[in-house]
C-alpha cells in the first residue's frame, strides 16, 4: 500500500461558514480500495468534508485531489465520484430502472448497453425484477439499494455514502452493514462513509477518522481506535469508558504508574512517554474490569498479579445494575466516592444472579487494560 | 332495556352523522350553488323575461351562439386567458424558483413586491393600467389579435403572482438532495432542472395555470379599464347586455362558460391526482 498513490488527498482543507469553521485545516489521504469511515457527533464537520469531496461545497482553504487531479475547478457533475445521499434522493417520478439508468443516459450511453448495465447493477444490489416499480412501491431498505445501484452503475472511482444506514431500522441496519462491506469487497471501489454511529463505523471500516469540531481527533483502524484511543474525546465517543484524572508517578520504557485520587493506583506494563509528574487521564473500558466477591480472592486476584501489590485494585458497592441479556452492566460506588461502570458477560445462564444491588464487591484489572491519555 | 337500538350509536368524531352538522353543510352548499343552478335552469326557460317558468327550450343557446358580438367577446376572452396563462406560468414559475433558490439583497422586498398585485384593489390596478397605457400611447387600433395586447399584459400582471405563490409552496416540499443527486450523476444545471425539479413542480404549475386561466377569464374590473372600444371580452359584454335586460340568452352564454371551466378544472384535477400519486415517492 505504501507505494500506491492515494485516490483522495485532502490537503489543509478548511471550510468556514461565516465565523464558524465547519472543517478546520484537515489533511487526509485515502487509498484505493479502502473502506474509509468519517465518524463523529453531529456538527463535527464530517458531512461538510464529504460534500467537499463530492463538490457540493467549495473549500475556503486547501486542496482536494481525486486520483491526483486537483478538484478546485471541477463541478460535481464532472467528478469521478458518486454519492449516496442520506435521504437516498431517489427520483420519485422515475421507475427504478430509470433511476438507475439516469447517469448513463446523461452520459450518452446507448440504450442497449444502458439496459444491460442497469440490470447488472440491480442484480448487484439484489433488486433484479424491480426495474419497472416506482419508488413509492419500495421499502426504505429497497430505496437505499436503488440509490446504491444508481451510483455503482456509474463505476465511480470513489463512492461517497452520507449516513447510509441511519434511516433503517436496527435489524435491517445490521444486515446492511454486512452487505455494504461485502459489496465493497466485491466491486473494489473505494468507499467513504459518514456516520455518527460507532457500531456502524467499527463493523464496516478499514480505517476510521474520528472528527471533533472540524478537526480529526484520531485516524486509526477500528481496533486501534477502541483499544488505543489517542485522547479523551475518542475514548469517550467510541464505546463507553471510565475516565479518571491522575498524576503520572512512574514512567519507564516497560512500566508506568498513575496515582488516581478517584480510582486508586493504576499500573501499566508499558511506558507512556509523558512528562513526569504530569496531570493525565486514565481510561478503562467497563468490560476490562473483573468483578468478584471481596476476599474470595487470592485465586482470582492472581490475575492481577502482573501488577505490584495495591495496584489495579478497587473496592466498592453496587449501586446500579442493568441486565442486557448478553452482558450485565454494574454501576459501582468506589470507596473513594467515585463511580465506576463495569460490564460482565453472562457466560452461563445464572451469571446475572451472582451480584445484586448494595453488594460489596472487589474489582481488578490487568496491567495492559488501562490507557493513559495526555489530553 | 327493551330491544336493541336500530342504528349504531354515533361515535364522538362522526360529525357527518350528526343532524345539525348535516343541516349546516346543506345550507352552505345551498347558498353556494342555488344561484348557479337557477342561472342554468332559467337558460332553458322559454320566456323573454327571466321571472316565471314557461317551458323548456334550447332556443336561447341557439341565439347566444348566433350572437356574433357575444361570440366575438367569448373568443377574445379565451384568447386572452390562454395567452395570459401561458406567459404567467413561465414568469410565475421562474419567479418562484428564484425566490426559493437564491439568497440576494432585498429578497424580502422583492417577495413583497411580487405579492402586491394580489392585494392591491382591482379598481386601483384598473385605473393605473388605464393611465399607464394612455400615457405610453399604447396603440388601440391594431388588427386582431394584437388589439388584445393591452388587456393581455394587464392580465399577466395580476395572474403571475398567483402562479408564483402556488409553485413556491410546491417547491417548499422539494428534497434538494434529489437535485444534487442528479448533478452527482452527471447532469448539468439545465438537465437537473428539467429531469428533477420540473417534474416536482408540475402539480404546482398545473394548479397555477388553472388559477391564472379562470382569473383571466372572468376578470371584469381591470379589463373594463384596459379594453379599447373594439375589444370586448365576455364579462364586459355580459355586463353591457344585462344593463338592458336579463334575458335567458345571457344565462345560456354564462352556462356555457361555466361548463367550459368545470370541464377544464375536472381534466386538470384528474391529471394532477394521477401525477400526485406518482410523485408521492418520498
Amino acid at each position: 500500500m505504501e507505494d500506491k498513490q492515494p485516490i483522495i488527498s485532502i490537503r489543509n482543507v478548511s471550510k468556514r461558514f461565516g465565523q464558524v469553521a465547519a472543517v478546520d485545516n484537515v489533511s487526509l489521504n485515502i487509498m484505493p480500495g479502502e473502506f474509509f469511515v468519517l465518524l463523529g457527533p453531529s456538527g463535527c464537520g464530517k458531512t461538510t468534508l464529504l460534500r467537499m469531496i463530492a463538490g457540493f461545497e467549495i473549500p475556503t482553504e486547501g486542496q482536494i485531489l481525486i486520483d491526483g487531479q486537483d478538484m478546485a475547478k471541477v463541478p460535481p457533475n464532472k467528478r469521478p465520484v458518486n454519492m449516496v445521499f442520506q435521504s437516498y434522493a431517489v427520483f420519485p417520478h422515475m421507475s427504478v430502472a430509470d433511476n438507475v439508468g439516469y447517469g448513463l443516459k446523461i452520459a450518452g450511453v446507448g440504450k442497449a448497453e444502458r439496459e444491460s448495465r442497469v440490470a447488472e447493477a440491480l442484480e448487484l444490489v439484489k433488486l433484479d425484477g424491480f426495474g419497472t416499480r416506482k419508488p413509492n412501491q419500495l421499502s426504505g431498505g429497497q430505496r437505499q439499494r436503488v440509490a446504491l445501484a444508481r451510483s455503482l452503475v456509474m463505476r465511480p472511482k470513489v463512492l461517497l455514502l452520507d449516513e447510509p444506514l441511519s434511516a433503517l431500522d436496527a435489524k435491517l441496519r445490521a444486515q446492511m452493514q454486512f452487505e455494504l462491506a461485502d459489496l465493497q469487497d466485491h466491486v473494489g471501489i473505494t468507499f467513504i462513509t459518514v456516520t455518527h454511529d460507532q457500531d456502524e463505523a467499527l463493523s464496516m471500516a478499514g480505517r476510521i477518522a474520528v472528527m471533533n469540531k472540524g478537526d480529526i481527533a484520531q485516524l486509526a483502524t477500528p481496533s486501534d481506535l477502541y483499544e488505543f484511543p489517542a485522547n479523551r474525546f475518542v475514548a469517550d465517543f467510541v464505546g463507553s469508558v471510565n475516565l479518571f484524572e491522575g498524576r503520572l508517578t512512574l514512567d519507564e520504557p516497560d512500566r508506568a504508574a498513575v496515582d488516581c485520587p478517584g480510582l486508586g493506583k493504576v499500573y501499566l506494563n508499558h511506558g507512556v512517554t509523558g512528562p513526569h509528574g504530569a496531570d493525565v487521564w486514565v481510561a478503562i473500558r467497563p468490560e476490562k474490569i473483573y468483578l468478584h466477591v471481596p476476599g474470595a480472592g487470592k485465586a482470582i486476584r492472581g490475575a492481577a498479579e502482573d501488577a505490584p501489590e495495591g495496584h489495579n485494585f478497587a473496592r466498592g458497592q453496587i449501586k446500579g445494575m442493568s441486565y442486557l441479556g448478553d452482558i450485565t452492566l454494574y454501576d459501582i460506588r468506589l470507596e473513594t466516592g467515585a463511580m465506576l461502570r463495569v460490564s460482565r458477560p453472562n457466560l452461563s445462564r445464572r451469571d446475572q444472579e451472582d451480584f445484586t444491588w448494595d453488594d460489596r464487591v472487589s474489582m481488578h484489572w490487568r496491567a495492559d487494560s488501562a490507557v493513559v491519555l495526555l489530553n | 332495556m327493551i330491544g336493541l337500538p336500530k342504528r349504531t350509536p354515533i361515535a364522538p368524531l362522526e360529525y357527518t352523522r350528526r343532524l345539525w352538522m348535516r343541516g349546516w353543510v346543506g345550507l352552505v352548499l345551498f347558498f353556494l350553488y342555488a344561484p348557479l343552478i337557477t342561472l342554468i335552469a332559467f337558460s332553458f326557460n322559454d320566456s323573454r323575461r327571466n321571472i316565471v317558468w314557461r317551458g323548456f327550450t334550447f332556443k336561447y343557446y341557439e341565439k347566444a351562439l348566433n350572437n356574433d358580438s357575444l361570440m366575438e367577446a367569448l373568443v377574445n376572452s379565451i384568447t386572452i386567458a390562454a395567452l395570459a396563462t401561458a406567459v404567467s406560468v413561465v414568469l410565475g414559475a421562474l419567479a418562484a424558483v428564484m425566490l426559493w433558490r437564491f439568497r440576494f439583497p432585498m429578497k424580502a422586498a422583492a417577495e413583497g413586491a411580487m405579492a402586491l398585485p394580489i392585494v392591491v384593489p382591482e379598481i386601483c390596478m384598473g385605473v393605473a393600467m388605464l393611465v399607464f397605457f394612455a400615457k405610453i400611447g399604447f396603440p388601440t387600433d391594431l388588427p386582431w389579435p394584437l388589439n388584445l395586447g393591452a388587456i393581455t399584459i394587464a392580465h399577466i400582471t395580476f395572474c403571475f403572482p398567483f402562479v408564483t405563490m402556488v409553485v413556491r409552496s410546491r417547491l417548499a416540499s422539494f428534497n434538494r438532495e434529489e437535485e444534487e443527486a442528479a448533478k452527482d450523476l452527471g447532469a448539468n444545471e439545465w438537465q437537473a432542472f428539467r429531469d428533477v425539479l420540473l417534474p416536482h413542480m408540475k402539480p404546482g404549475l398545473v394548479a397555477g395555470a388553472l388559477l391564472a386561466f379562470t382569473l383571466s377569464l372572468d376578470d371584469f374590473v381591470i379589463t373594463f379599464f384596459t379594453s379599447g372600444p373594439n375589444t370586448v371580452t365576455f364579462p364586459v359584454k355580459v355586463y353591457s347586455m344585462v344593463r338592458f335586460s336579463v334575458t335567458p340568452e345571457v344565462n345560456a352564454a354564462s352556462a356555457m362558460v361555466i361548463a367550459l371551466t368545470v370541464i377544464l378544472t375536472t381534466i386538470t384535477l384528474k391529471m394532477q391526482s394521477r401525477m400526485g400519486t406518482i410523485a408521492q415517492g418520498h
